[in-house]
């Protein structure tokens, strides 16, 4: 437990600037060794996280590979024309666009690359800008539930619930869409000021070129994750093959180089993963799965998934939706895929509640870097307490009617 | 010499300039005024935060976003002084909009300002919080405008 701890507050407070894997991977050797974790055990965990951390490099190259072709640039090019100096429209186009790229290449790609696009593109209609990034910030973890590729807990949930990528993608699709409504009621609301505050139609340059070969090649993946999971065959290739045809095409232009392929690969962030993984399967054997198995709810009701997501969205706000997603799966897991996915709505939706996605993450980056300006949470916080239970319930009842109709 | 403060806001901004352009005595001293808030950043910043464990800071858009940021409002206020058309000095500050511009007023003998709240009917809701404060608080004279043509009368509730 112990071990847990230091590995999370060096993951968050990052001594030195050390990458995350760097106190990580000794605590996971050390347990280990210690004996907390046996090897069979470990390896066994390290089997399962396997092809999940392949699944995830692939996606991480093929989202920066897009960005090197210019999609993003593209996609805030479009979001300024059609919306024609409306801000409301633009909320919508932002909405659009947030969904669909965190679905299809995962939250980092809407957090790192469309956020900065999206405040570019208010700035230069004259909007204001806190409406449609606020948007992104939230949409990277509600829309994340659609597919096992758009958040690293759908990976490794996905390795858990033995769902194909279809079925996953066919029970989630529905929740998806109900809780990205329901955030967009929200922020229609929230922000009516800032959105009544005019803007200025785009002086009309030409638009950027659309990369067309980036989006086939994103099509032809999204098609081989349908495929490969129709053959039984494991749908992280299809994601390392899109990756792969991208990549040998932007190194023959010379768009990017071997070492920035690796780079966007993130090597300490995959050991990181792995590491974080058997250190908690380590804590999850010496007791915690009898802890918190009395509060895990059984079954898969309306009311247990209710719950089951409520603690899952409560526990990601306490540590981060990363641990708590490795805490819960083995728990969840013996309820059956119903309350697995129910565990991916509370840990995805949940951390919207507080600025940082966990409200450890943000009082020690508070107490350690003591930012010299102020944080103002009271704005982001106040939004977060009026979509997320909002949007967890929508969507916990759309779970619950996928699961009565598809069948888990 | 009379110094006028223009709160520049994006969206309500050209109200103010125009107002200004009005009213200002020949030879007062403009001041163009922009706030950037450090919240936008600061959420970009908040939800790379939350990705444990991707580690390369240099990808933290929350900087990106500071940087356009900067950027963004030296446009504005760009096109905020070619609208006014006369000499003037543009003044950026980083902080709380209301308490930027409080602080930026100490001093001076004219504040301009645009409604910042629901523009579809007279009332207090016409001002945003932010604009309730700078008004509750400025330490000297305000001109409040609408940001388009101000609502007609029959939007004003009845009589109790």
């Amino acid at each position: 437990m112990a071990m847990l701890v230091l590995v999370l507050v060096c993951a968050v407070v990052r001594p030195f600037n050390w990458p995350e894997a760097v106190v990580a991977v000794p605590a996971a050797v050390l347990v280990v060794a210690t004996g907390a974790i046996s090897p069979g055990h470990a390896l066994d965990e390290a089997e399962q996280l396997g092809p999940v951390i392949g699944f995830l490099a692939a996606v991480l190259v093929l989202a920066q590979l897009c960005d090197d072709e210019g999609l993003f640039q593209a996609c805030g090019a479009w979001m300024a024309r059609t919306a024609a100096g409306r801000p409301r429209r633009l909320l919508a186009q932002v909405f659009l666009a947030a969904s669909a790229i965190t679905a299809v290449l995962s939250l980092d790609a809407t957090v790192v690359l469309l956020t900065p696009v999206v405040f570019a593109t208010a700035a230069r209609l004259g909007a204001r800008p806190k409406p449609h990034v606020y948007a992104c910030t939230h949409l990277s973890n509600t829309a994340s539930l659609l597919l096992p590729v758009s958040n690293l807990t759908n990976l490794l949930a996905f390795a858990a619930s033995g769902l194909s990528f279809t079925r996953f993608a066919a029970l989630m699709a529905l929740p998806w869409v109900a809780a990205i409504a329901v955030e967009y009621v929200v922020f229609r609301r929230f922000f009516a000021t800032d959105l009544d505050a005019g803007a200025q139609a785009p002086p009309t340059g030409d638009a950027p070129e659309l990369p067309l070969f980036a989006l086939v090649t994103v099509a032809c993946t999204l098609a081989g994750f349908v495929l490969t999971s129709a053959l039984g065959v494991d749908p992280a290739w299809a994601a390392l093959a899109g990756a792969v045809v991208l990549a040998v095409r932007s190194l023959l232009r010379r768009r990017t180089t071997p070492k920035a392929l690796l780079r966007s690969v993130s090597v300490p962030f995959l050991a990181f993963v792995l590491a974080l993984g058997i250190v908690v399967r380590a804590v999850v054997d010496n007791g915690l799965d009898t802890a918190l198995g009395h509060l895990l709810p059984d079954g898969t009701g309306l009311l247990a998934l209710l719950g089951i997501a409520a603690l899952a969205a409560v526990l990601a706000n306490v540590i981060n939706n990363l641990p708590a997603v490795l805490v819960l799966l083995p728990l969840a897991a013996t309820s059956g895929p119903g309350a697995v996915l129910a565990v991916l709505l509370g840990v995805n939706i949940g951390p919207n509640l507080t600025y940082a996605g966990s409200l450890a993450t943000l009082l020690w980056r508070r107490i350690v870097h003591a930012h010299d300006a102020e944080v103002q949470l009271g704005e982001f916080t106040r939004l977060g307490l009026y979509a997320v239970p909002a949007s967890l319930c929508a969507s916990v009842l759309a779970l619950w009617a996928s699961l009565v109709v598809i069948g888990a | 010499m009379a110094v006028v403060v223009v709160w520049i806001v994006e969206g309500t901004w050209p109200a103010c300039v125009d107002a200004a352009r009005r009213h200002a005595p020949e030879d007062a001293e403009i001041v163009l005024l922009h706030i950037t808030g450090q919240d936008i950043a600061d959420a970009a910043h908040g939800a790379f935060a939350g990705l444990l464990g991707r580690g390369h800071p240099e990808r933290d858009p929350g900087t990106r976003v500071e940087q356009l940021a900067a950027a963004s409002a030296e446009t504005l206020l760009q096109a905020a002084a070619d609208r006014l058309g006369r000499p003037c000095t543009r003044v950026e500050r980083t902080g709380r909009a209301e308490r930027e511009v409080l602080a930026a007023t100490d001093g001076a003998d004219l504040l301009v300002l645009a409604r910042d709240g629901d523009r579809t009917r007279v009332g207090p809701p016409s001002l945003a919080p932010p604009g309730r404060f700078v008004v509750d608080h400025a330490p000297c004279p305000l001109l409040l405008v609408w940001p388009e043509s101000a609502p007609d009368l029959t939007t004003l509730p009845d009589r109790p």
